[in-house]
């Protein structure tokens, strides 16, 4: 029985042999080779350049300022659903996929066409006599795309975590005399930690490496970590080997954060089972 | 029940769909610009079709064209250059010709060699005289012209005044700030300013690359956006004034919004675009049979037509029906009297930077890009939020802490 349960892991294993750990590979390789196929580390220490750091610093910002908005409007949104009948709570939830059935470049582009001083929302606010406010080409603008684009991501999870709570759970603490209000802050938040994690990872995560959204909607007048990798791969100086650098520390940090974050939520999760 | 009939009727398709494929005797892969060729998807002339019916004519063997589009030279060029490219025509500009030349990448043609052993005509008298050993391929063996063209400044004429559209000037002129638009890559964005200050576009002088940039920081300050495609809708819209681009695009941009004009500054960029056959392609003879498709009138005026550029052909600019398709104003633009092409190729057009140089004008767009930098209320809010959720966190870990002790 256990040797077919691995045989069956075998298709998945080919492929992310194929398909992730070979072209971490390459990365690894170009990220420590020059233009010659010499080792060396000059990539990496371009990167500690004041200009890459500020880059790394805004992107950071920007995906931040994303992850947090989208947890304030999912957490709400997810604690809602959960709490909905069960055939409600299943058209809630193709409601919330529904923008991820179209190609998140197609939704940028509109985005892009909504927020312009001549677009739909001006032309619109102009009837009513407001406007027009200048809203593309702004890093709030990028922000916007992003919270719309990866918003699902943030409520699925949490969503998934919260439906999986014992109902009984919430009744016991209701009989122990909790208010909803203290059901919510004491029981359902406590427990449903790793569907914010997960969340969290799963916005935060393409926000920080985006590049389709900066440049659409930002106007190209400022430049995420995302859209310098790119310039290496297609721009006019082509470098592989620096921008493997960079995709490389950009995906450090990630791991970095990642694991900081799983630490704290394994961590809770077992005071939670404690309690 | 319902799930056997659904897998049957998926494998039935599948089984359809391969057989479809391997009905062909040959297989060409042609690489282009994003529409870049007439393939009939606007109700034009299908010149992929068309082809396939042309050299089954000629060869007797069926042939299947694969058609995929690029959006760049570059994008094009890290394709071809990883060694894995299966594709049989490329459509590379001039310079990018010189440099795929330079690394090995390229095939000969041989287009007369290849129409005399398949017993087909040539076309290859087509191309202009002006057209022929052009300084990135003197021998013409690995290049034939498809389309060349000019940058020129486009502009809404509501928005804009006649007497301000004397040059490059006109991207600076604060008059218009945040309706200007400035290309989205550092060597098209740089040239404007080097075509305005008559500063030679090749320059390896550091020196000249800095004064480009101090100009380039200058008009960042009035700049609506830096754009690539996404010109024609914010042209098109009216919510950008001016930009610089090609004046094919202008034409295209003219028939959604009739109030645009154009012009051309006295300096400005020159290219041509070839068809080539890189390395590693499967099926040189039928991409050479395409190629020489390509300059057949009756395949080149429609793509002439479609494409709004300037033909290097000869059976398509004096073509009458295509000159009276294109309309005098057209011509006038695309086919300017005393014009000479070779001397403003060899002046004006880009060539190959030197990686030193390269990484230079990199640097400094990177630099350009960066300066200013995000508003400093981004940062301030990102703070707060860092500080509050650290807060958060060393709240929980505190009090998960204190409980620990009461078990």
């Amino acid at each position: 029985m256990s040797n077919r349960r691995n045989l069956a892991a075998y298709p998945h294993i080919v492929w992310s042999a194929l398909f992730i750990v070979a072209p971490m590979l390459f990365v690894l390789y170009y990220t420590f080779t020059d233009g010659a196929g010499d080792p060396t580390l000059e990539n990496i220490t371009r990167i500690g350049t004041s200009n890459y750091l500020l880059i790394f610093l805004n992107s950071l910002c920007m995906a931040l300022i994303a992850t947090v908005i989208c947890l304030v409007i999912a957490y709400p949104l997810a604690y809602i659903f959960s709490r909905m009948r069960a055939d409600t709570q299943s058209i809630m939830m193709v409601l919330i996929m529904l923008p991820l059935w179209m190609n998140f470049l197609i939704t940028t582009y509109s985005w892009m066409t909504l927020l312009e001083d001549t677009g739909i929302i001006n032309t619109l606010l102009g009837y009513i006599g407001i406007g027009p406010l200048h809203m593309i080409n702004t890093p709030g603008a990028v922000i916007t795309g992003m919270v719309f684009c990866f918003l699902p991501y943030m409520v699925m999870p949490i969503y998934s975590v919260m439906a999986g709570i014992d109902p009984r759970i919430i009744e016991a603490a209701k009989d122990l005399g909790c208010s909803d209000r203290d059901v919510l802050f004491r029981v359902v938040m406590p427990m449903s930690i790793s569907g914010v994690i997960s969340g969290i990872t799963m916005v935060f995560v393409p926000s920080i490496s985006t590049f389709y959204i900066s440049q659409k909607l930002g106007g190209g007048t400022f430049q995420l970590i995302g859209d310098t990798i790119e310039s290496y791969f297609t721009g006019t100086a082509i470098n592989f080997h620096f921008g493997a650098a960079l995709s490389m520390v950009l995906m450090i940090m990630i791991l970095i954060s990642m694991g900081v974050m799983n630490r704290f939520g394994d961590e809770n999760e077992e005071r939670g089972l404690l309690k | 029940m319902m799930k056997k009939l659904l897998a049957l009727a998926i494998g039935l398709m599948l089984a359809a769909g391969l057989s479809a494929c391997g009905q062909t005797d040959e297989k060409l892969y042609v690489y282009n610009w994003g529409e870049y060729l007439s393939d009939g998807v606007y109700g034009d002339r299908d010149n992929l079709a068309a082809f396939e019916e042309y050299y089954e004519e000629i060869t007797g063997r069926s042939i299947k064209v694969y058609y995929t589009t690029y959006p760049s030279n570059e994008d094009m060029y890290a394709k071809v250059s990883s060694g894995t490219s299966i594709y049989d025509v490329i459509f590379p500009s001039d310079y990018m010709v010189e440099r795929l030349i330079a690394e090995d990448l390229l095939l000969p043609i041989n287009i007369e060699e290849v129409c005399d052993e398949l017993g087909a005509e040539c076309y290859y008298d087509t191309v202009t005289e002006d057209f022929r050993g052009l300084y990135y391929d003197p021998e013409d063996k690995y290049s034939v012209p498809y389309t060349y063209g000019r940058v020129g400044i486009i502009y809404n004429t509501t928005m804009v005044d006649e007497e301000d559209c004397t040059g490059w000037e006109i991207l600076w002129n604060d008059k218009y700030a945040g309706k200007i638009l400035q290309f989205n890559n550092a060597r098209d964005a740089f040239s404007t300013v080097q075509y305005m200050l008559g500063i030679d576009v090749n320059t390896t002088d550091p020196a000249d690359w800095e004064l480009v940039y101090d100009k380039m920081l200058e008009q960042k300050e009035i700049i609506q956006s830096y754009v690539m495609d996404e010109i024609y809708n914010k042209m098109e819209s009216g919510e950008a004034a001016v930009a610089a681009y090609y004046a094919g695009d202008y034409f295209t941009m003219l028939e959604v919004n009739e109030d645009l004009g154009f012009f051309y500054p006295e300096e400005t960029n020159i290219f041509v675009d070839c068809m080539c056959i890189p390395k590693g392609s499967g099926n040189p003879k039928a991409a050479a049979m395409f190629i020489n498709y390509m300059l057949k009138d009756e395949a080149a005026i429609p793509n002439a037509e479609c494409l709004f550029y300037a033909s290097p052909h000869e059976c398509v600019y004096t073509d009458e029906d295509y000159i009276e398709e294109m309309g005098e104003e057209v011509m006038e633009v695309l086919y300017p009297e005393d014009f000479n092409f070779r001397e403003q190729l060899n002046k004006y057009a880009f060539r190959n930077l030197d990686p030193e140089t390269a990484e230079l004008v990199n640097g400094l767009w990177e630099e350009l890009k960066i300066e200013g930098g995000l508003p400093d209320s981004i940062y301030m809010t990102a703070g707060i939020l860092a500080a509050l959720i650290a807060a958060a966190v060393i709240g929980i870990l505190v009090r998960n802490r204190r409980r620990a002790k009461w078990y």
